[in-house]
């Protein structure tokens, strides 16, 4: 019984893992422009790889009663950097010179810009 | 924090030497009972009871998963609506944060909210600029931005 309990939860992370990595990469075919890609990647494959590292922990430690803590580092390094790159990438983006798409509301971000050349210029 | 911790771990270590057995479970009652010696002389350091801020460490860790499990339902929700009706904006964001990595954290944080995305920090480090990928619901979680996360920020920094 509790050997199907464990089965249970470590394949229940697993496979949502897998559909948010699933999922993330629908968003990026449907969304429009780079910021809103960046999005989903950044957050759905966050979540998805550390879901399946959790899963993998998970089994190694109830069925084989071995603790790998490079998963917990590798969970933690993850956690760390999948955002920062995230927003390296977009302001990247955003400083070549990459266009926001045709749907796009309001950009505060060029506004305060071009005020700021404005006030150097005088 | 670092001087009480260190202070800690110092008397734990004074503690195994007096029971003379250098074993884990040693260091670990002298380690309880540094605690307590530093509980009662909390009054005489300049900073708080270092368990405070551990504290506000933890819950700001949990905040964190919260957060971005709430990320990705958002985002699913908005893959798989068979019609596309997003309004993508950039908007600014006054903080009240000065240190560094007090911005780094909430710039980090920011990024695995639902629906918004650090695009740029200022010069001056006083505004953030923000993607959201819908500008109408996320107009109104900005105050929910500045009071949990720059408060939970805030609470372990003090």
């Amino acid at each position: 019984m509790i050997e199907i309990t464990y089965e249970f939860i470590v394949g229940l992370f697993i496979v949502v893992g897998g559909l948010l990595t699933l999922a993330a990469t629908v968003g990026a075919i449907r969304f429009p422009d780079v910021y809103t890609r960046n999005h989903a990647i950044s957050k759905s494959t966050t979540l998805g790889v550390t879901m399946i590292l959790v899963g993998t922990l998970l089994y190694f430690f109830l069925f084989e009663e071995h603790f790998n803590s490079r998963l917990v580092l590798a969970i933690m390094f993850i956690l760390m950097t999948a955002p920062i790159s995230g927003h390296l990438i977009g302001r990247a983006a955003y400083n070549s010179g990459v266009k926001l798409a045709e749907r796009t509301v309001t950009d505060e971000l060029e506004r305060d810009r071009k005020k700021g050349k404005q006030a150097n210029s005088l | 924090m670092a001087f009480q911790m260190l202070l800690n771990f110092f008397l734990a270590f004074l503690w195994m030497f007096l029971k003379t057995s250098f074993t884990p479970a040693a260091f670990v009652v002298g380690f309880f009972w540094g605690l307590v010696i530093l509980f009662i002389f909390r009054s005489y350091f300049p900073d708080r009871f270092y368990l405070h801020r551990v504290v506000a460490i933890i819950k700001l860790f949990l905040l964190f998963i919260k957060e971005l499990i709430l990320s990705n339902l958002n985002v699913l929700k908005h893959v798989l609506k068979p019609k596309m009706d997003i309004k993508p904006g950039i908007f600014a964001l006054p903080i009240d944060l000065q240190k560094d990595w007090e911005i780094m954290l909430l710039g980090n944080l920011i990024t695995l909210t639902p629906g918004t995305l650090t695009v740029d920090i200022s010069d001056d480090n006083k505004i953030l600029y923000i993607h959201a990928v819908n500008i109408d619901d996320v107009k109104e979680s900005v105050d929910s931005i500045k009071n949990t996360f720059e408060k939970a920020i805030m609470e372990v920094s003090r």
